[in-house]
């Protein structure tokens, strides 16, 4: 499977991810991956269409993902977002997912799905 | 865009508030791609807008975000209500911080943000007075 062709909804699956935002945006597709809790380097070092995987659940991050046009957004580790993270990504249209993994084993189970962070 | 007309537009930004935080800035890169702005410019915009706006709201008491659009370039004017910065130099150099514990965990306060805005804009203008404000200037070439 190219990079291309991989849309949110198979790596739900592939990677046993739960969806606490916008479920209607899982057709998106992936074009790449980035995984960092800084978000200026987020900001500086991401490209459009990245799915990004991260430790942070404040609402900041939908601003982030929105101005980089980011696929969408794991948080790992069992972490919820906050309630406002998620009024931030329903208006702004940004999918937020979550996983019970640390962030090693999870960015392990992308790459398998063919998410590569070079491109 | 109609040859020789600008467009202008101010936005607030409110010191410390992390929760509305980014707004503007979304709102500057929808105007922008209505616009039909270059991609890549947009890109280098968004970023530049962010961390500036991130700046006043972790640093400044209030401020104010200018974008300014005509036919030859994009200009953002951030002025802001606050503490000022003691050493621009030592701002610049990637990495210094004076970011409190409590931004940091939040991931901001990575030491990029001056930084990140020289890097992508094409002329890059900071003033300030401590006890009063930081003033930027921001201007990128539209081709």
């Amino acid at each position: 499977m190219k990079n291309k062709d991989i849309k949110i909804s198979n790596i739900i699956e592939s990677c046993n991810l739960k969806v606490v935002c916008c479920q209607e945006l899982s057709g998106r597709g992936i074009e790449g991956g980035y995984a960092s809790d800084l978000l200026s380097d987020v900001m500086a070092n991401t490209k459009a269409g990245d799915i990004w995987v991260t430790l942070q659940g404040h609402p900041n991050i939908v601003a982030v993902a929105k101005l980089k046009e980011l696929a969408g957004i794991i948080i790992v580790n069992g972490r919820t977002p906050e309630e406002e993270t998620l009024n931030k990504a329903k208006a702004e249209n940004i999918i937020i997912l979550t996983s019970n993994l640390p962030a090693f084993e999870l960015i392990g189970r992308l790459y398998e799905s063919g998410i590569s962070g070079m491109r | 865009m109609h040859k020789k007309t600008a467009f202008e537009q101010i936005f607030q930004i409110k010191g410390g508030d992390f929760i509305n935080a980014g707004e503007p800035s979304i709102k500057i890169r929808n105007i922008l791609k209505d616009i039909g702005i270059d991609a890549d410019i947009i890109r280098r915009v968004a970023i530049t807008a962010y961390e500036a706006e991130m700046n006043v709201v972790m640093y400044g008491q209030r401020g104010t975000m200018k974008l300014l659009v005509t036919p030859e370039k994009i200009v953002l004017h951030i002025q802001d209500k606050g503490q000022g910065i003691e050493d621009i130099e030592l701002a610049m150099k990637p990495g210094f911080t004076t970011a409190t514990e409590e931004m940091r965990e939040m991931g901001f306060g990575a030491g990029m943000g001056l930084p990140n805005i020289k890097k992508n804009a094409d002329r890059f203008n900071i003033r300030s007075t401590i006890g009063q404000g930081t003033k930027l200037r921001i201007t990128f070439k539209v081709k």
